[in-house]
């Protein structure tokens, strides 16, 4: 589809907004009472925020649910039957306000949920997302989406994607038949553009991701990875702060006859993630964790499924609790 | 409704043979019958076998795809699963999800002698190939079976042990540890290595098939590139943990070899090329 560029002014914004929240689910960053940004699903417009950095939590729960019901069962002792999740039920939504990494995370996620044979359970939470971005007029030291190919303004994954100006209206680049289906459903909204310049912060860039992937070939046996893990607690925080990480666990619940087998968000970083039964674990120690955690990321991915496993948000490195700077190893990385 | 990939298919369990005391054989068949019609699998394929409650274990097809109408499985009780499938009687209900992964390439063995070599409870990965090359027998030259077990009770699948030291067709070695051995026992006493270097089968013209614990591996591989075979002519399978079966939940890979999907059967050749993460 071509693209186009269109003007929103700031009230048209809001009378977008209300029509789509009053029709839809709409998911939209607030800032919470604890300070945190968090998304939420339908809040008034004077609530949501156009002013946040990061959310703590990514919006990948949008087509990959922290907790999901893979089907349900009904257990007797000789019979036993299985009801399917009926994923024409799951509604459609509008991700709004989230930014370029994130939106483009949904990318990465579709090169593995969709590598090879296709989950349905994620294809279809895809199909039935809208997603209007908004481009970063503000950043922090954490952040380093320039060095994974990305930028402030990146349109990856967004349908919509909307841009600040300095007078507080907002360009928007329709980039999506979907996007577009949006705009022509609520034209009188849309502007022609006047060709301003639109306000967007700088992120500086910390390496060359294609050096790291080429660096990483071969850095398998590095003293690298022991030395840059060892503060490393294995808690996991940044596998479930991460917009691309996929990893996932299988688990059933059982009530009685009744229960649920789920799937649920798990990390590599866990020591247990590979432990066989027999008490053998081919990721014995923290060191060969991190570097699966790395390695995947950045060449793994890049390999097997055409696709960097990194968007640059930063939430890794802000939301570790001993501080383990990603983008910094990253930078060491390309010069080892 | 689309596919659910995650959905196993529903399976009653015709028959249970006890193997050793905390070893099992389940022989499953599909409730559905359209499933069964639509099911196949090749050799060295593996499946998600569940217990509704208890969760998902990953194990190979035991049975060869030239026995049709039912698949088997042989499982060691140890984890959660295990331990549910071994609670269940015939006529219970098992899920499987499969069949999933890679294949020996017995077509590219045709015309082959073919030595298996199997460690306890690695038996089962490997039943399926032998059975499927003995049913296409004249398509092979010498069969060697050689397999070992800690002691005799130990053996899996005795009663087809009996089957193929009894066919003129095969050879078969079977051996247990020093110690393991029963007063009647008529095989070898020894360690597999040992027993293997001791028969020296020629490796000309031939594959090798190999699946045992990690230590039976490191003292056979030795013995095979001593008489004569090549890393690209010795065959085994990686078993890493799974959950997917399919490439997404992220567990099994060896770098960036998916156990999965490029596995689980490797050459020897392949498996030196990966990194020590199995």
């Amino acid at each position: 589809m071509e693209t186009s560029r269109k003007l929103i002014r700031k009230q048209s914004l809001e009378k977008l907004y209300n029509q789509l929240s009053a029709t839809r689910k709409v998911y939209a960053p607030v800032i919470a009472d604890d300070k945190q940004v968090e998304f939420k699903y339908n809040p008034g417009f004077a609530e949501v925020t156009f002013e946040h950095i990061r959310s703590t939590l990514s919006v990948k729960n949008i087509a990959f649910p922290k907790v999901e019901n893979l089907f349900l069962y009904s257990n007797g002792k000789t019979e036993s039957t299985i009801t399917d999740i009926d994923l024409n039920k799951i509604p459609e939504v509008v991700l709004w306000g989230s930014h370029p990494c994130d939106n483009a995370a949904f990318d990465a996620l579709r090169s593995i949920f969709e590598w090879d044979i296709k989950d349905e359970f994620f294809s279809k939470r895809m199909e039935k997302l809208v997603v209007i971005g908004l481009s970063c007029h503000l950043s922090d030291a954490y952040c380093f989406c320039t060095s994974v190919g990305l930028a402030p303004n990146s349109s990856k994954g967004s349908d919509i994607l909307l841009s600040p100006l300095h007078n507080g209206d907002y360009q928007a680049d329709i980039l999506t038949e979907k996007g577009a289906s949006i705009v022509n459903s609520f034209s009188e909204l849309f502007e022609s553009t006047s060709g301003e310049e639109v306000v967007l912060t700088t992120v500086k860039q910390k390496f060359d991701h294609e050096k790291v992937t080429s660096k990483l070939n071969g850095a398998f046996e590095h003293p690298f990875w022991v030395e840059n893990s060892l503060r490393c607690i294995g808690c996991g925080a940044c596998a479930y702060v991460c917009p691309t990480c996929a990893c996932f666990d299988i688990q059933d619940e059982t009530r009685g006859k009744n229960g649920k087998r789920y799937r649920s968000w798990d990390s590599c970083g866990f020591s247990m993630f590979t432990l066989h039964t027999s008490g053998h674990n081919p990721r014995n120690v923290q060191s060969a964790r991190w570097r699966q955690r790395i390695m995947h990321k950045f060449s793994y991915m890049p390999d097997r499924n055409q696709s960097l496993g990194c968007v640059g948000c930063g939430r890794c490195s802000s939301g570790c609790p001993v501080d383990m700077n990603i983008a910094e190893q990253l930078e060491a990385l390309q010069n080892i | 409704m689309s596919e659910n990939i995650y959905k196993p298919y529903l399976m009653e369990i015709e028959q249970i043979v006890e193997e050793t005391p905390d070893v099992r054989t389940f022989r499953l068949k599909f409730k559905n019958t359209a499933e069964a019609e639509k099911f196949s699998f090749k050799a060295g394929q593996f499946g998600e076998y569940s217990v509704l409650g208890e969760g998902e274990s990953t194990f190979c097809v035991a049975s060869p795809p030239t026995r049709n109408g039912y698949i088997e499985c042989t499982f060691r009780k140890a984890g959660r699963v295990t331990k549910g499938l071994a609670n269940l009687e015939v006529g219970d209900t098992v899920g499987f999800r499969g069949p999933y992964g890679n294949t020996f390439p017995i077509e590219e063995w045709e015309g082959k002698n073919l030595l298996y070599i199997a460690g306890g409870i690695a038996l089962p990965p490997m039943r399926c190939v032998i059975w499927n090359t003995i049913d296409l027998r004249e398509k092979y030259k010498d069969i060697t079976i050689v397999y070992g077990a800690r002691s005799v009770s130990d053996l899996v699948y005795k009663h087809e042990l009996k089957d193929w030291a009894e066919r003129p067709d095969i050879k078969l070695i079977t051996t247990v540890d020093p110690g393991g051995q029963t007063p009647d026992w008529k095989g070898e006493v020894g360690f597999v290595p040992m027993v293997l270097e001791k028969a020296a089968p020629s490796s000309e013209n031939a594959i090798a098939i190999l699946c045992g614990p990690p230590v039976m591996i490191k003292f056979t591989m030795p013995v095979l590139k001593k008489l004569g075979f090549l890393d690209k002519d010795i065959y085994t399978t990686l078993e890493n943990r799974m959950k997917c079966g399919f490439g997404k939940c992220g567990r099994c890979n060896v770098g960036k070899v998916f156990v999965c999907k490029d596995g689980p059967v490797f050459s020897y050749e392949q498996i030196l090329a990966l990194p020590e993460e199995y």
